[in-house]
């Protein structure tokens, strides 16, 4: 009973804040005047004064791309040599050694791609200053270059006869100083208040009631928390991420984790409404959302909460903490996985294997389902292509979204951000599966450890990050495999995005006519939801079939590995 | 292109200045003001001396204390972790069944099938601090008797259970649950009396 009230707050308080949240936002992009702009103003003008910008001055979509890809180059280079030197920076307190090359390449990528995949672990690797001045900053400008693409393409979409798509540089400072920065510091405070630590002493050593010496490590992680959890980056301060009792210590903490996780990718959907001037097709976008997401967590407790002939138990508490229980446990791993954020309340790699498949099929579907701050929006944005394309084959009518037609190009680019991450899924884990390199990693035998090996392809391709965290993944063959996998899973689907953009924003808007197929009712809703499924399950049903389904089965039989 | 390599470099190190080192600053600042304690770690102090952190759980499997769950890295937090072990483990469903076979034969529990959950898995930071007060009521009997407590201590052991169990945070949020070192650190004390 108490599992239900939880969920049923968890949903309402998603529904009603999601649309309060997305207006804010498009006054704050669209350089209206609204609540933080008497508080920051001044913050965002001196930022355009010390980096130069003319924050009024359009951009076309090659040159808003090329800040895109240049700005995030720079930023994985400085996060790069940040962890090769920091024996000799300060704040190393304890005098952790230099990160090896391919350790710092995948970790640099990784929070660059707004992926925060963690092949280390944070209390034994990395210095306090890298965590703050390399990672909490990443942390912010990988969720801003999200949201910079999402509100070019909604520019794309909504304006007519125009090259411009608006300023890059201004959309990362509006974003940051108005958005990221304020939610920021209010749930740190929250977090702090409920126990997660934020200070620069050294790790203390403690001696228990039993007499052992016990190393409790320290370190200002409430304020990295606070972003990895708003900017759906997921990277913990500490190895066992949102389950270690000092990154999310109470049920309270949890549950407003698993808000901020969500919530400003679903409040971008009405943001866009706005530019759209439109807020059925806002609600049409989220309810799909919101009835995948509903989907999946059913499946997930369901799973979870049938018996595991196995151990013999129902709802094991294997990898889940004591005051979050079953339920919260698989809540926060459905939230995080349709999220793109990937941070972790319970080991995914230990779910039961229809709760462990909910998880990876949400990554597989390219983290559309709210996904990523502004690529789960752009993300849904292609299928919608996608869906109103066979709907106008099926009509014999030429395709059009927001009163744009659709043509051959957008197509050809849709179809390629849907398969640059698919074949970063299939072929890096079959490569992985059939060397020795691949294998080496392994913690589960059996179809688990395919499931293990098909999950990591799957969250780098989606820059998730959650794992099946029994895979060792620090080793030169899978840091750059996982690496190179971010970056085609994160760029292979933005620069078709900026693509259509820069197309779509040349068109003409046609007034809408008796023969338009209508993108904002429940028809179209059923239809996209169908597309996505389709193109998802024909996608991956096989490797899911030798991995999680298999291992449904055997466990019900009582089959170990 | 010129221009623009220079504004990206300049707009990144004002981006790494403002929330590298400002906003964790700040955030520092504000924490170690309002919330000293938790901020520092939520550290117990007794007899001057830091015996742990109210957050971060210890191993017990002393008879005379509360056990505290099983954990992947014998609550050794650097780093923290748990097994990773799925559903379908061979090696997991031994350590689950010699647990249960453990936690029934010390604490004389004839039914294997009402053991709480959590005393046969391992959690997920290896650290976790709770267990549920089912599991701390089942091992009264053993700890009075390691302890050779009287009938009015072991009273005295329920209500210290009573006391510090909690139930759902704002009524609402969270499973019932008990911290394990502050149950113990009143176990120390009740042998004082």
């Amino acid at each position: 009973m108490n599992e239900a009230i939880q969920l049923i707050i968890f949903l309402v308080a998603l529904v009603l804040l999601a649309p309060i949240l997305g207006k804010f936002m498009a006054k704050v992009f669209m350089g209206e005047n609204h609540l933080l702009k008497p508080v920051f103003g001044w913050l965002e003008r001196s930022v355009y004064r010390v980096s130069g910008i003319k924050s009024e001055v359009e951009m076309n979509w090659k040159t808003y791309l090329f800040g895109i890809l240049l700005f995030n180059f720079i930023g994985m280079v400085f996060l790069f040599l940040l962890q090769i030197f920091q024996v000799w920076l300060p704040l190393n307190t304890e005098h952790l050694p230099n990160v090896s090359w391919h350790l710092a390449f995948n970790t640099a990528v990784s929070f660059m791609t707004n992926t925060n995949w963690q092949s280390y672990s944070g209390e034994n690797t990395l210095s306090y200053l890298v965590q703050m001045l390399g990672l909490t900053v990443q942390n912010f400008v990988s969720a801003a270059t999200g949201i910079a693409v999402v509100l070019a393409l909604i520019r794309g979409l909504t304006r007519k006869t125009t090259d411009e798509l608006g300023n890059f540089w201004t959309d990362m400072t509006r974003t940051v100083v108005y958005v990221l920065l304020p939610l920021s510091i209010l749930f740190t405070i929250i977090l702090v208040g409920q126990g997660t630590v934020q200070t620069f002493s050294h790790y203390i050593t403690a001696t228990t009631l039993q007499g052992v010496h016990q190393v409790i490590p320290l370190g200002p992680a409430a304020s990295q928390i606070a972003i990895k959890d708003l900017g759906t980056n997921g990277g913990g301060f500490f190895n066992a991420n949102s389950a270690h009792p000092f990154e999310n210590p109470t049920p309270f903490s949890n549950f407003l984790i698993m808000l901020a996780l969500i919530i400003i990718s679903a409040g971008l959907v009405f943001t866009y409404g706005h530019y759209a001037k439109s807020k059925r097709q806002a609600w049409a976008i989220f309810i799909t959302m919101l009835i995948l997401f509903a989907g999946g967590l059913a499946l997930s407790l369901w799973a979870e909460y049938s018996q595991n002939n196995v151990l013999n138990i129902a709802g094991n508490m294997e990898g889940k903490e004591t005051r979050f229980g079953v339920m919260n446990s698989i809540l926060y791993s459905v939230t995080t996985t349709v999220t793109s954020n990937g941070s972790v309340n319970c080991m995914h790699d230990s779910l039961s294997p229809l709760s462990g498949l909910v998880a990876m099929f949400n990554l597989m579907l390219g983290e559309i389902i709210f996904g990523g701050v502004g690529s789960g929006l752009y993300g849904m944005i292609i299928f919608v292509f996608i869906t109103v394309f066979i709907a106008g084959l099926m009509v014999g009518r030429t395709p059009e979204f927001l009163g744009k037609k659709v043509e051959a190009f957008e197509i050809k680019m849709a179809i390629l951000a849907v398969l640059a991450p698919s074949i970063v899924i299939k072929l890096f884990s079959a490569i992985a599966c059939t060397i020795p390199a691949g294998l080496a990693g392994l913690n589960n035998a059996g179809p688990h450890g395919l499931s293990e090996i098909l999950y990591a392809f799957s969250s780098a391709a989606g820059n998730n990050g959650s794992a099946f965290a029994g895979l060792n993944t620090n080793t030169v063959f899978y840091n750059l495999m996982m690496g190179f996998g971010m970056l085609i899973g994160r760029f292979g689907v933005i620069i078709p995005v900026m693509a259509i953009a820069g197309n779509m924003a040349r068109k003409k808007i046609t007034p809408e006519s008796a023969g338009t197929f209508k993108t904002d009712n429940w028809l179209f809703v059923l239809l996209l939801i169908g597309i996505i499924l389709i193109i998802g399950g024909l996608t991956f049903f096989p490797p899911l079939a030798l991995g999680p389904i298999v291992e449904h089965f055997l466990m019900n039989l009582g089959v170990t590995y | 292109m010129k221009t623009q390599i220079l504004t990206a470099l300049k707009f990144f190190l004002a981006m790494t200045i403002l929330t590298g080192i400002i906003y964790p600053l700040l955030m520092t600042g504000v924490a170690q003001i309002a919330f000293p304690s938790q901020a520092n770690g939520s550290l117990i102090l007794k007899d001057g001396k830091i015996i742990g952190s109210e957050l971060i759980g210890q191993k017990f499997d002393s008879t005379i204390y509360f056990w505290s769950r099983p954990s992947a890295i014998s609550y050794n937090p650097i780093p923290s972790g748990a097994s990773n072990f799925g559903p379908t483990s061979k090696a997991l469903k031994k350590q689950v069944d010699d647990r249960r076979i453990a936690f029934a034969t010390s604490n004389s529990i004839v039914d294997n099938g009402t053991i709480p959950p959590e005393m046969i898995f391992a959690s997920a930071s290896g650290l976790d601090p709770h267990i549920s007060p089912k599991a701390a009521l089942m091992q009264v009997d053993r700890i009075v008797k390691a302890r050779q407590f009287d009938t009015e201590k072991q009273q005295q052991i329920l209500n210290v259970i009573t006391k510090l169990s909690e139930g759902p945070q704002f009524s609402f949020f969270g499973d019932e649950r008990i911290n394990v070192l502050d149950l113990n650190l009143e176990l120390d004390r009740l042998n004082k009396k």
